[in-house]
């Protein structure tokens, strides 16, 4: 009876090990995030108001890239394909995008920077990337962002190499827009597969 | 003194008829609650796991045998066929056999408890697994499951693997977890809770602490696995983003939580083995292991450390080189106390009187190929070196040294080892040699010419290649003719034994089989340590 009454106990006790780490496997979608904002891990750039702190003579080249998925009927590109910035400064960039659709579409642009060290050092102050952006059908926009970066990465010997920093959006269509209009991924036969041949 | 004429009682042939009751077929195997039928449940379902599992790498080899093959006729099919060879032999061959087949078997009569501590879920562990593996087999058969064992998104999502196959081959991992959660939770239970009196954790024998240390594993790994894979199915199915980056995914995150339960996972498969070898190496050497305490924290040891070193698989996912360093560090680490055990065997051997029989030549086997895949191992582990070999036939070598062929010469070596105790019955030694030998010959002409393969840069998950490397797939194919003939060798053995009239002592291994399961009648009688043995 002692000994029913203990294993019970160890059960319950690795059952709610086994329950807690199917719950921390779904935690870490959040964890990860807050993760990758607070190391920079993955590319991910400092975002927010935050002054410029001025510089210290040192500058830094900043490249532009630019990537539309093909689920989104746009041409996205930027309009300047690469600065030279003080570090320290605010500087003022822009994209532009255009609708080659005749109905209004939704996107949202995913966002990193490379090299990865460096991230943690790039300060994104507004961007057009921080929330969705709607096109009206076979409308052209500018989309500006503001950015400086960290005079430390000039000090710090792990970033003291680098001397470019290129900046890069994905855009997609937003998944409820994709949803409204019918176009989400319905993937038929593929390359490879044996319908696909015929 | 008492207790140990209690447990001395226990043989006497008037207990033995009260205790050998057995039900009826039904009840007793459809509705089994013993662990003895459990374990040879696990046992058969790994054979049928294996053979399967077996028969597919055929198709591939023959494949691969020379360029231009048509065996498989797409890439769809070929992605199909390796993806269901890994998950088969995973949960559904080595994990059986091993921790479901001799853990059951041995932990109760090992620690002198008369069942595991839960006997029903016991069952439900076990017949969770044919459902699992039918819905395995409609994955591979409808041809939709083409991600790999590892199951990345994108391609394991709705764009790149649309049919219901996948899902099915999801679920499948789905009872495959949970019964393996179940099954371990019952484990450490039963470890924790049942050993006989005098037998603290200290004197527990090695096999023992192995399925313990195995146990955690499970119940902090496989949890993770379930729920990567909920939200797998939550992103194929119910419009989740989890890993899309349309909707603010990341697809690396999956690989995060894969390999979180997946670096474990590989130890989950070997250390069982690790117990089997220990006690098969010094019953044939004649002397106690060398070490105990040492090789029971290598054990712990490693199963700690295999939690933090995940990243090692994901050197190339686009992890900064601080990352790299730190998962490198890690990784190499691991290879102390696998040396401390290496080791550790070695010394038993050393000095002993040895006897060469059937088992020993697994064991000893199995040192030559684990060393050997570890070696490699620590190659791989080098983030420098993988970036060149990442995803070439050089890892495929490396894993299957340590898994295909280190924890199955473990399993054949339990088998050959403890099959006796099972059945009552003596196994064909002439043929348990051949088995062996041809194994032996064939696994490693199979494996080790894909180190050269990779190294010259072939990658693997292709059914086809440029002529150049034609020769040494040409040799792989032989190996692997020779490995399948000697599984066929396997199955004789095992026809042999369950018709031979031979019947086998107590303990038929004499002095050098020092473990409780030798104090009991072979085959043990259905209900056995009804009455606790004490240990000095």
């Amino acid at each position: 009876m002692d000994t029913r009454r203990a294993n019970r106990l160890t059960a319950a006790a690795f059952i709610t090990v086994a329950l807690g780490m199917v719950g921390l496997s779904f935690a870490a979608i959040p964890l990860y995030r807050m993760f990758c904002a607070a190391t920079g891990y993955g590319g991910t750039p400092k975002i927010g108001v935050a002054p410029a702190p001025g510089g210290n003579g040192y500058t830094i080249r900043v490249r532009f890239n630019a990537d539309t998925n093909p689920g989104l009927p746009w041409t996205f590109a930027p309009d300047q394909l690469e600065v030279v910035v003080p570090v320290g400064e605010d500087h003022l960039a822009a994209y532009t995008a255009h609708n080659k659709a005749r109905t209004a579409v939704t996107g949202v642009a995913v966002y990193n920077v490379t090299p990865e060290k460096a991230a943690k050092y790039f300060h994104k102050t507004a961007c057009f990337c921080f929330n969705q952006q709607t096109l009206e059908g076979g409308q052209t926009m500018d989309f500006p962002l503001s950015f400086w970066v960290d005079p430390a990465i000039s000090t710090d010997p792990n970033t003291k190499d680098v001397k470019v920093i290129t900046l890069s959006y994905t855009f997609f269509r937003s998944l409820e827009d994709a949803d409204k209009a019918g176009a989400l991924t319905t993937a038929g036969p593929h390359a490879g597969s044996p319908a696909n041949t015929n | 003194m008492a207790e140990a004429t209690h447990g001395g009682s226990y043989g006497h042939d008037a207990h033995d008829d009260h205790h050998d009751h057995k039900p009826g077929f039904f009840l007793r195997w459809l509705c089994s609650t013993n662990h003895k039928d459990i374990g040879t449940l696990y046992l058969i379902f790994a054979v049928i796991g294996g053979t399967l599992g077996g028969a597919l790498s055929m198709i591939m080899r023959m494949q691969l045998q020379h360029p231009g093959n048509h065996i498989v006729t797409s890439g769809q099919e070929w992605n199909t066929i390796i993806t269901s060879h890994g998950l088969l032999m995973i949960f559904f061959s080595v994990m059986p056999a091993l921790i479901g087949g001799f853990g059951n078997w041995f932990i109760p009569l090992m620690i002198g408890a008369p069942d595991m501590a839960f006997p029903r879920l016991n069952n439900i562990s076990f017949w969770l697994l044919p459902p699992a593996f039918v819905l395995i087999c409609i994955g591979l058969v409808m041809g939709e499951s083409g991600s790999g064992w590892t199951l990345y998104p994108p391609l394991s999502n709705a764009t790149y693997e649309a049919g219901m196959g996948m899902d099915c081959t999801l679920f499948a991992l789905h009872l495959a977890g949970a019964s393996s959660i179940l099954g371990a939770m019952n484990f450490i239970t039963t470890i924790f809770n049942m050993r006989a009196p005098g037998m603290t954790l200290h004197k527990m024998p090695l096999f023992v602490w192995s399925e313990l240390v195995t146990a955690f594993l499970l119940v902090l790994a496989v949890p993770v696995l379930a729920g990567a894979i909920t939200m797998l199915i939550c992103d194929r199915n119910f419009g989740t983003a989890f890993f899309d980056p349309a909707g603010g995914g990341d697809p690396v995150l999956f690989q995060h939580l894969f390999w979180f339960f997946g670096h474990p996972e590989v130890y989950i498969m070997i250390v069982p083995g690790f117990g089997i070898i220990s006690h098969v190496i010094s019953t044939f050497s004649k002397k106690p292991i060398f070490g105990y305490l040492g090789m029971v924290y290598a054990m712990v040891a490693i199963g700690v450390v295999g939690f933090v070193v995940w990243a090692h698989h994901m050197y190339i996912s686009g992890i900064d080189v601080d990352t790299r360093a730190y998962f490198m560090g890690a990784t190499l680490v691991i290879a102390v106390p696998t040396g401390v055990k290496i080791f550790s065997w070695i010394a038993t051997m050393w000095g002993g009187s040895i006897r060469f029989d059937t088992p020993m030549l697994w064991a000893i086997g199995f040192l030559f190929v684990f060393t050997l895949g570890g070696v490699t191992g620590v190659v791989c582990a080098n983030a420098g070196i993988d970036e060149i070999i990442h995803n070439t036939y050089y890892i495929v070598a490396h894993f299957h040294y340590v898994l295909s062929l280190a924890a199955v010469f473990s399993i054949f070596c339990g088998w050959y080892y403890w099959i006796g105790k099972m059945s009552g019955r003596q196994y064909p030694e002439f043929w348990g040699r051949v088995h062996f030998w041809m194994t032996f010959v064939g696994v490693n002409l199979l494996f080790f010419p894909q180190h050269f393969l990779g190294l010259s840069g072939m990658p693997r998950r292709y059914p086809d290649y440029p002529d150049a490397f034609a020769g040494w797939n040409y040799v792989s194919s032989i190996g692997a003719y020779i490995s399948g003939a000697a599984f066929i060798v396997f199955l004789y053995v095992c026809f042999k034994t369950f018709t031979s009239k031979e019947k086998v002592a107590d303990n038929y291994w004499g002095e050098g089989a020092t473990t409780l399961e030798w104090t009991q009648t072979s085959p043990p009688a259905f209900h056995s340590w009804l009455e606790l043995p004490k240990v000095p």
